[in-house]
């Protein structure tokens, strides 16, 4: 362990120290990240831990240039891929049955297809300013917990690692318009949750 | 036949997977013409889209926030 003070400065990443520590750094984000896409801790820790470790090991071919975070990122996303397929060969991944839990989406529409009056989408601002408030993230975070295990798995696969539906398909073995209906319902309900959630504290 | 809201919300997530048919395109502008919630709602879909790159694109960004000690308040104003 080093106590060399690190200068907070983009070409210091070519420091193998300050490279350390900046991995550590970005460790907590990974690992939100990681536990949304496999929602299951060890499994998430198993990633981050990996992908850290091949961080490490690739360190000399990354020769410290800017986004060395969004680098390491790019390599969690191949982690968390692999363990997820891995755990799709194992069987631990729940069969898209259809379970049509459609409760939470018919809460939001009358029965004529129009708004409930205590559902209507309103203005969250601008996304700029959205995404500098932490506490979106947090209740980003809470709704997408609330979501059931292949929805949020579906949606974050498409949203999150910028996967093509026609991937997600190969990946999980659905058939596209099953996909679009999965993604349909995540969609809702997030929108309806960070509304809930996050408008009515956020402009408290 | 004026589209319903749930079918018009149907169609804008689609757009955020794949190109829509000129006629799905047509019903969705014609709806989201008339209809304000809906508006906010393709907002919100397309924000929710936004979010994943952002989530990315900001990891390095706070980081550096995190290193220079961030004096920001909490009692924001907006």
């Amino acid at each position: 362990m080093s106590d060399e003070t690190s200068s907070s400065n983009d070409t210091a990443v070519a420091n193998p120290t300050t490279r350390m520590q900046r991995l550590a750094a970005v460790r907590p984000r990974l690992l939100s990240f990681a536990r949304l896409q496999l929602r299951d801790n060890a499994l998430a820790e198993d990633a981050v831990q990996d992908a850290l470790m091949a961080a490490i090991e690739k360190d000399t071919s990354f020769a410290g240039r800017s986004g060395y975070e969004t680098w390491v990122f790019g390599i969690l996303k191949y982690k968390i891929l692999d363990l997820m397929r891995y755990q799709k060969r194992q069987g631990r991944l729940q069969p898209f049955d259809d379970d049509s839990d459609d409760d939470a989406i018919d809460r939001q529409f009358q029965h004529n297809g129009r708004w409930q009056e205590n559902a209507r989408p309103a203005s969250w601002g601008e996304p700029d300013q959205v995404f500098e408030n932490e506490n979106f993230w947090h209740v980003f975070d809470a709704c997408m917990i609330t979501l059931p295990d292949n929805t949020a798995r579906v949606f974050s696969l498409r949203e999150l690692m910028g996967l093509t539906t026609e991937e997600i398909c190969r990946e999980l073995d659905i058939k596209e318009n099953n996909c679009w209906v999965i993604l349909h319902r995540a969609r809702l309900k997030l929108r309806d949750c960070l509304q809930q959630g996050w408008l009515k504290e956020g402009l408290a | 036949m004026m589209m319903m809201c749930k079918e018009a919300t149907r169609l804008m997530s689609l757009k955020q997977d794949r190109r829509l048919t000129f006629q799905e395109r047509l019903s969705l502008r014609l709806h989201l013409a008339m209809c304000g919630a809906c508006r906010e709602c393709d907002r919100q879909f397309s924000l929710l889209n936004q979010a994943g790159q952002r989530f990315e694109a900001d990891l390095g960004k706070r980081l550096a926030n995190d290193e220079s000690d961030t004096t920001a308040p909490d009692d924001r104003q907006g």
